[in-house]
């Protein structure tokens, strides 16, 4: 098969261009130069395949990728990015010949070059997660990771990628977005690859120089691995906000929230309403809710490296305005605050009407809390986006901290409302239809460039009622008080049959 | 740097073993030449290149005043920091008494087309200390090592950004860690640089022969061993740009080349 390959390879190469040129060419341009129509607005950028620089490979720092690590990125893409798996879509000859298209951008990189594989064993076993992290500080990757790993590493705000396009480095508490895969053995490859065309590099020198050892670096890809959940994490419709019989935390490191169920909602670049934004930096908020009958509490967390505004993020928003030049008019040059709305419907047993997600409208206003990191909070209504009138007597309350890189508020506010028309009412026993938009001022973002979720529930639950508990009570005692007279009876049946011998227990029939 | 480099041309030399020839063409009917130039770098696989005894050498100046050098903020790396008296400055102008260093000076054009020279066996070093490379500008030939060394106690991470070589990333996290490589295509100028600590810039130029240098602070460069031609010589600086000029130089003749820069217009 390989030989046919090379034989044919100038055929293979022509039909390689009809399929790029169908389903790659948008973005990754027609010569392959990364500057499709659809690449102004991505971040990260299509990758240029002129130059041979790839990032996902199998081979040592700054060399060129072997077949199988461009199919593998083809048939699975890129996590985090605008790149779609391939597989479903083009068949193992179209990939193959895409390949080969593909190569043909850089000549000068491919031609009479053999990729050469670096030998990839298998991870040492047992686990080593704290010498994982001995050795994680040892190579200072919090110094573009964070200490937390969520990109927020001292020098995260000056990185650019080879073309001077800004870039992040990855959240390691978000392993399902890695460009390269998830599983410690792909973290370890990336560990000893580097990622070339980013500031990420190879540290295959340190093992070389005995600084550390090749089993150490796998103990750090698998306490990088430790640092997101074990699986990614599934947006599930409903937030169920339990019941709390003790006092509401309502300070974002209240050690109560450890025990609070978290549910995961996912945030896409608002891409509606104008200027659009296909570069969100929060891809989603973690969100926690308690109530007690009179108060609901609402605990929002997000991923944002930068608590905006600081200057030292002034560079990058200069990058994000160079790289993203099309999008709808320029990016602010000033830094704003970070921002977070939670949106609300104002009507939420009208089941058959449901607010526009993207702030309502004129006819059907939604019901906000507008958080900003100068920290300043409002509460009022929206008709759309960022159309927002302020309420009189706001009843929400906020305490936010800035922990490693996430942004942890906490929302309080009571259940009654004076105002039913304007405000849900936040009934036990009721689900509450609820929207998120999240923005970070530091990258240019702002109360319309940002990151939504459409609609979920916030579910309150109502008080436990004494028979939910007495009624197991009684189920297990009447159960276990048939089930004991059943075996009694049948131990009985057994024994009369069983041994006629012995008559002295059947007298108590 | 420019040590260095006057080194990285005397070994050529001496390897060559053509200290007394005359003439353009001296290294022409050499064995030694041929044998290295055969093992070596090759660009085209041409005829050894010629040396000679002729020489380059002058003085870049520099008029106006240097626009100051940005301040670095060092306080995220103590260790770095620590190393130095008062707030270091990235020094994009080494500019002393009307002289600029930090000017690679190289040789065009003028040598035989396809000539080849073999590379140093001695490898270039640069040094990461005080979180700035040393030196900032030099030059070597196709394929000769580069020795990079790291004497600060912290992460460093060393990207080559070449345009017409394949570049790399490689960490060095602590001090003591030295790295290898090389490259394979005469490129003016490659440049280094550390994500990390993002003011840290290098550049290396790469040619096919060992007809370079650059500037020392009091700006002179001297480029030796040259074969009697007539040169396109190119003076390159990170900020100020390139200049060229012509220089016919007959055996055993020196030859000044002397350059003028001036901050670029804002």
């Amino acid at each position: 098969m390989t030989a046919v390959f090379a034989v044919s390879a100038p055929v293979h190469a022509q039909n390689g261009k009809v399929v790029y040129n169908k389903w790659c060419a948008g973005c990754h341009g027609d010569a392959g130069a990364g500057d499709g129509y659809g690449s102004k607005a991505m971040l990260p950028h299509p990758r240029d395949f002129t130059k041979g620089v790839y990032k996902i490979r199998t081979t040592a720092s700054g060399e060129i990728p072997t077949d199988d690590d461009l199919r593998h990125i083809i048939e699975v893409g890129m996590p985090g990015t605008a790149m779609p798996e391939w597989k479903s879509r083009l068949s193992a000859g179209e990939i193959g010949a895409v390949i080969e298209y593909i190569k043909s951008f850089s000549p000068s990189s491919f031609k009479d070059t053999k990729a050469k594989v670096i030998a990839i064993g298998n991870a040492p076993s047992g686990s080593g997660i704290d010498e994982g992290k001995a050795v994680f500080q040892k190579l200072e990757c919090s110094k573009c990771h964070g200490m937390a790993g969520r990109s927020d590493g001292k020098s995260a705000p000056t990185l650019k990628d080879d073309y001077g396009n800004p870039i992040r480095p990855a959240d390691l508490t978000e392993n399902w977005k890695f460009r390269g895969g998830s599983s410690v053995q792909a973290i370890y490859t990336r560990l000893r690859t580097g990622l070339d065309g980013t500031p990420m590099p190879s540290f295959q020198d340190a093992i070389d120089n005995k600084l550390i050892t090749d089993e150490q670096l796998w103990r750090v890809a698998q306490y990088v691995h430790s640092l997101s959940p074990e699986k990614a994490p599934e947006s599930r419709e409903v937030i169920r906000a339990a019941r709390s019989a003790s006092a509401l935390p309502t300070s974002p490191d209240a050690p109560a929230w450890q025990n609070v169920e978290r549910f995961w909602v996912p945030l896409v670049g608002q891409i509606i309403a104008k200027p659009r934004w296909f570069a969100p930096t929060v891809d989603g908020v973690w969100v926690q809710a308690l109530h007690d009958g009179t108060k609901l509490v609402l605990r929002v967390a997000w991923d944002d490296p930068s608590k905006s505004p600081d200057p030292v993020w002034d560079e990058f928003l200069g990058r994000m305005s160079k790289t993203l030049t099309d999008v709808d008019g320029p990016l602010a040059t000033q830094q704003g605050p970070d921002r977070l709305v939670v949106q609300w419907a104002q009507h939420p047993n009208d089941e058959s009407k449901r607010p526009y997600f993207l702030g309502g409208d004129a006819k059907m206003p939604v019901y906000v809390w507008r958080w900003t990191s100068e920290p300043r909070l409002e509460e009022g209504t929206e008709t759309g986006i960022a159309k927002f009138t302020a309420l009189p007597n706001g009843r929400v309350t906020q305490a936010a901290k800035y922990v490693d890189g996430q942004w942890q508020v906490v929302f309080t506010r009571p259940l009654e409302s004076s105002d039913t028309t304007q405000v849900p009412r936040f009934n036990a026993g009721h689900a509450i239809p609820v929207a998120f938009f999240a923005a970070d001022g530091s990258s240019g973002e702002d109360e319309i460039r940002g990151a939504v979720s459409t609609w979920y529930m916030v579910y309150l639950d109502v008080p436990t009622p004494k028979r939910v508990f007495v009624a197991p009570i009684a189920m297990i005692a009447l159960s276990a008080g048939l089930g004991m007279l059943l075996v009694t009876r049948a131990q009985r049946r057994v024994e009369n049959g069983g041994s006629a011998a012995d008559s002295s227990h059947t007298e108590e029939r | 740097m420019k040590r260095m480099t006057l080194g990285a041309v005397a070994l050529a030399f001496g390897l060559w073993g053509c200290g007394g020839s005359k003439g353009g063409n001296a290294g022409a009917g050499n064995s030694a030449v041929a044998q290295a130039g055969g093992s070596g770098a090759g660009a085209g696989g041409g005829a050894a290149g010629p040396t000679g005894n002729a020489t380059v050498s002058g003085v870049i100046h520099f008029t106006g005043a240097a626009p100051a050098n940005p301040k670095i903020d060092m306080s995220q790396e103590s260790a770095c920091q620590s190393k130095y008296t008062s707030p270091p400055t990235d020094p994009q102008y080494v500019v002393s008494d009307g002289k600029l260093g930090n000017v690679f000076v190289y040789v065009k054009s003028g040598l035989p087309v396809g000539a080849t020279y073999p590379k140093p066996t001695t490898p270039a070093e640069i040094d990461q200390n005080g979180c700035l490379y040393h030196p900032r500008v030099f030059g070597v030939q196709v394929d000769q090592d580069i020795i990079i060394k790291n004497d600060d106690n912290v992460l460093h991470n060393i990207k080559a950004l070449p345009k017409e070589n394949r570049g790399f990333n490689i960490s060095q996290p602590s001090a003591g860690m030295t790295s290898k490589r090389s490259f394979t295509k005469p490129e003016v100028m490659v440049p280094l640089e550390c994500n990390v600590h993002g003011w840290m810039h290098a550049w290396v130029g790469v040619l096919p022969h060992p007809f370079f240098a650059t500037s020392g602070p009091d700006g002179s460069f001297t480029i030796k061993n040259l074969p009697a031609g007539t040169y396109t010589i190119e003076a390159w600086h990170e900020k100020a740009g390139v200049q060229q000029q012509t220089v016919t130089v007959g055996a055993g003749e020196t030859k000044t080349a002397d350059f003028t820069f001036s901050a670029p217009k804002a």
